[in-house]
């Protein structure tokens, strides 16, 4: 950093805020599509591990396994094949949130009560049905309690697909670095964190007027 | 298909290449700085959030203080912070190190934490009521009960470091991040997809030490209840 | 042996746990603390150990204030059991068993020895030595959970609602292997629960606790049953504490009658003689066959021909509770209940109106008996009970 330079110019926020809200946008497009994604994944195979139990423990270590590949090499393998397109940054997220959430759709499923289950059985729902309407909705706590890390973790690593030259806020990490201007990569870094901050707040919310019967359970991650 | 097999006959090339294994650039001493990194932030982090963790669930005191960090810390973008604490305190390893502990503690906090607190507290009671001391209960109860999650914080935290660590040479630190980050200056994709690989390589590893730590080290008696991970 | 004097339990938040209590515990005896749920029942036997402290008064053990052993040494030395157990998940059976004697430095092999030894005596075979709690049955659990407590064979036994969480069949055999144990170990044992029948069964002495930590009554089970203390106690060991009191009435005790009972071989018409509604055929060597209702009878022959009338079932005279002859009367067909030696031959009948007329009796001479006396003097009663509950355990 260069001498007498401060940590924060105020007006370089001001002179940016359009800009600024803009890669917002982009970031977030980046970091939570790949959650939806993950749980359009996650649901159905959660479902097929809750079903048929010998599935799960390989599931989840092949999960597991691509979640310990370090981003910046997943990125790399993707390049050949998506380019340096938003697709090769989402497409790592999206296999990164597959550890967290088909685990807790698993231990969602698991919670609904076994009285419940058989309730639902004798009243005459089909199978289909008593997993869509009765079962899904009781594992939507522990789902939405997964889905709160991946988005928080996913909106986090997105900056690091900046590297490829998609990164949404990452932009103003690398430009501050190249420039040796701190003001920039504070402040996206602030803007990051407050993404996944608000984020996880919104998604606590949307949890309470989803599930009114679960108030105060099952909301921890 | 054909082109999966050009790159691992790419990947194949660059790691048969003999310069591949000499000198400050060759993969034995990229490896040994990666592991190093990683290694000492890890241990740093182990100490500091091991330490901790066992203190708060043992006690019960700053449960939620370390819940507050635990959240808070997740949502920190560890690229920028690497590259915030290159542009302000220069390229040096220390300040990268530390940077690192921050990213590896929470992880390893908050999982000793619930997995002392989750310690059934019929188990802890009739400790006690056995005649153990505190000292007793917590390492002959509740670290081997908490064990589970102590292994699942140390290679979330440890997954972390390494992927952080390939980061960290952008801002121009070495490690096995280099190769790609050279290979993306140079336009030179053998050696980006070459050390992509070495790099998923450490990461398995490091996810199959864990793996085996766990069978080794982990009681059986606990074993059915911990598939939660 | 255990002295409550004037002990207080109050919390910060103003809730008494346990209020100005005073006991005596008699060494080699079961005590049994009964109530409500909050009566503070738990708290007096976590005191013991100094589980809880508590905040006036003193516990003392064989004289010694409590406070004056650190409470890991003191705890040691107490086997204490809890209601589920609280095994150790990552320690297989033998080694959770062996825990006390470890903590006491006694060597892994000794320790082992005796947790192997302690394994049969509960009644577990061998070979679950090796498992971990999660692969035993609840009751199994329990069971472990008693041998760990023996560990290094206290004098003191705490054990705070052992047998609840288990169903109630398993609970019975638990109940009676407790019985068993004790009659070989003679602990001095402090026993919880919120079970009245669980606590006549096994006591020696029963403390009766009330809402707010007030101890009710301290007695016998026979005076419990008796003399409530008060409406509340009355109330709380229920309203049939009349029928339960025969169990400490010995069935050798009661008038039987003779003329009633015939062999298989005398003639009809002298059945009809006795002018009974029923009749009890026995063979040569007085074992019941069953019962004969005179007015059905054929008209000649013998009783041998007759249709009979199964027995219901007979209370033995040896071993038997004036309760399980009670119970017989009822059940009969003649409404009559079969007294039989030990050998099982026939000693007499009796309805169940001549019963409770000697039982009443019975059973007034015995408060007498005992309200003269001091009412820890129970070694009387112990003899009384343990032979008269013989056929109920």
């Amino acid at each position: 950093m260069r001498d007498g330079e401060p940590l924060i110019r105020w007006e370089w926020i001001g002179d940016h805020v359009g800009e600024l809200a803009d890669y917002t946008g982009i970031h977030l497009r980046l970091g939570l599509l790949p959650v939806l994604f993950g749980l359009i994944i996650s649901v159905p195979l959660g479902m097929l591990c809750h079903r048929w139990r010998w599935i799960y423990p390989p599931t989840l270590t092949a999960a597991n396994v691509l979640y310990s590949i370090p981003s910046l090499a997943l990125f790399m393998i993707f390049v050949r094949y998506t380019g340096l397109t938003e697709r090769t940054v989402m497409i790592p997220l999206t296999l990164y949130t597959l550890s967290v959430l088909i685990p807790n759709v698993v231990d969602g499923l698991a919670s609904v009560p076994e009285p419940v289950r058989q309730a639902a059985t004798a009243m005459g729902f089909s199978t289909v049905r008593r997993v869509v309407q009765v079962e899904l909705p009781i594992a939507v706590p522990v789902v939405v309690a997964g889905v709160r890390v991946a988005a928080v973790s996913s909106i986090s690593l997105v900056a690091v697909g900046q590297l490829i030259g998609q990164g949404g806020l990452g932009y103003y990490i690398t430009r501050g670095l190249q420039l040796d201007f701190p003001t920039p990569i504070i402040t996206a870094t602030v803007l990051i964190m407050l993404l996944a901050l608000v984020t996880d707040a919104l998604l606590v919310l949307a949890q309470r007027l989803l599930t009114p019967w679960a108030r105060g359970k099952g909301a921890t991650a | 298909m054909n082109d999966l097999l050009n790159q691992i006959e790419l990947v194949g090339d660059w790691l048969t290449s003999s310069q591949q294994w000499r000198g400050d650039d060759g993969i034995p001493h990229r490896l040994l700085e990666h592991l190093t990194y990683s290694g000492l932030s890890l241990l740093f982090a182990t100490l500091i959030g091991l330490s901790f963790g066992l203190l708060v669930g043992h006690t019960g005191r700053g449960a939620f203080a370390v819940a507050s960090v635990a959240n808070l810390a997740r949502a920190i973008p560890t690229f920028g912070l690497v590259v915030l604490v290159v542009t302000l305190a220069g390229l040096s390893t220390t300040p990268v190190l530390v940077a690192l502990v921050a990213l590896a503690v929470p992880p390893i906090l908050i999982n000793t934490f619930e997995g002392v607190r989750g310690v059934d507290p019929d188990t802890r009671d009739a400790a006690r009521g056995m005649g153990m001391t505190g000292w007793e209960v917590l390492l002959k109860v509740e670290v081997p009960m908490a064990l589970p999650l102590i292994l699942l914080g140390l290679r979330v935290a440890a997954i972390q470091v390494v992927a952080t660590a390939t980061v960290a040479a952008y801002p121009g630190l070495g490690g096995l991040g280099r190769f790609i980050v050279d290979g993306l200056a140079r336009n030179n994709y053998e050696l980006v997809i070459g050390g992509s690989a070495v790099v998923v390589v450490l990461a398995l590893v490091v996810q199959a030490v864990f793996t085996a730590l766990r069978r080794v080290i982990v009681s059986p008696g606990l074993q059915p209840s911990a598939t939660r991970s | 042996m255990i002295r409550f004097d004037a002990v207080s339990k109050n919390y910060p938040n103003g809730t008494t746990a346990v209020d100005e209590l005073s006991l005596e515990l008699a060494e080699g005896g079961i005590t049994v603390l009964v109530g409500p749920s909050g009566c503070g029942k738990t708290t007096t036997l976590r005191m013991v150990n100094r589980m809880v402290e508590p905040t006036a008064g003193t516990v003392s053990l064989r004289g010694q204030d409590i406070r004056e052993i650190a409470a890991p040494e003191l705890r040691r030395g107490i086997g204490y059991v809890i209601q589920h157990a609280g095994l150790f998940p990552h320690r297989t059976v033998l080694d959770n068993i062996a825990t006390v004697p470890l903590l006491l430095g006694w060597g892994k092999k000794k320790a082992r020895a005796r947790a192997a030894e302690l394994l049969e005596l509960v009644g577990l075979p061998g070979d679950m030595a090796k498992r971990y709690p999660y692969q035993l049955s609840g009751g199994q659990q329990q069971r472990v959970g008693v041998a760990r407590a023996l560990g290094a064979d206290p004098p003191v036994l705490l054990m705070d609602e052992p047998f609840s969480a288990v169903d109630p069949i398993v609970r019975g055999e638990l109940q009676a292997e407790f019985i068993r144990l004790q009659k070989e170990l003679h602990k001095t044992i402090v026993f919880v629960t919120h079970d009245i029948d669980e606590a006549i069964k096994l006591g020696d002495n029963i403390a009766v606790f009330r809402t707010g930590g007030k101890l009710a009554q301290f007695d016998t089970p026979e005076r419990l049953l008796a003399h409530p203390a008060d409406d509340f106690v009355a109330d709380f060991v229920g309203h049939d504490r009349g029928i339960r009191r025969l169990s400490f009435v010995k069935a050798a005790e009661l008038p039987l009658r003779e003329g009633t009972v015939l062999p298989a071989d005398s003639p009809v018409a002298r059945a009809r003689a006795l002018d009974e509604p029923w009749v009890l055929v026995v063979d040569d060597g007085r074992r019941p066959l069953g019962w004969a209702a005179v007015a059905e009878l054929p008209d000649g022959g013998t009783l041998a021909d007759a249709n009979l009338a199964p027995l219901g079932h007979t209370f033995s005279l040896v071993g038997d509770s004036a309760r399980a002859a009670l119970d017989a009367a009822l059940l009969s067909p003649s409404r009559l209940a079969v007294g039989v030696d030990a050998e099982g031959a026939v000693v007499g009948v009796a309805d169940a109106y001549e019963l409770s007329a000697a039982m009443a009796e019975d059973a007034a001479v015995g408060d007498a008996a005992v309200s003269d006396t001091a009412v820890s003097d129970e070694a009387e009663v112990r003899v009384a009970k343990s032979d008269a509950g013989g056929g109920e355990r």
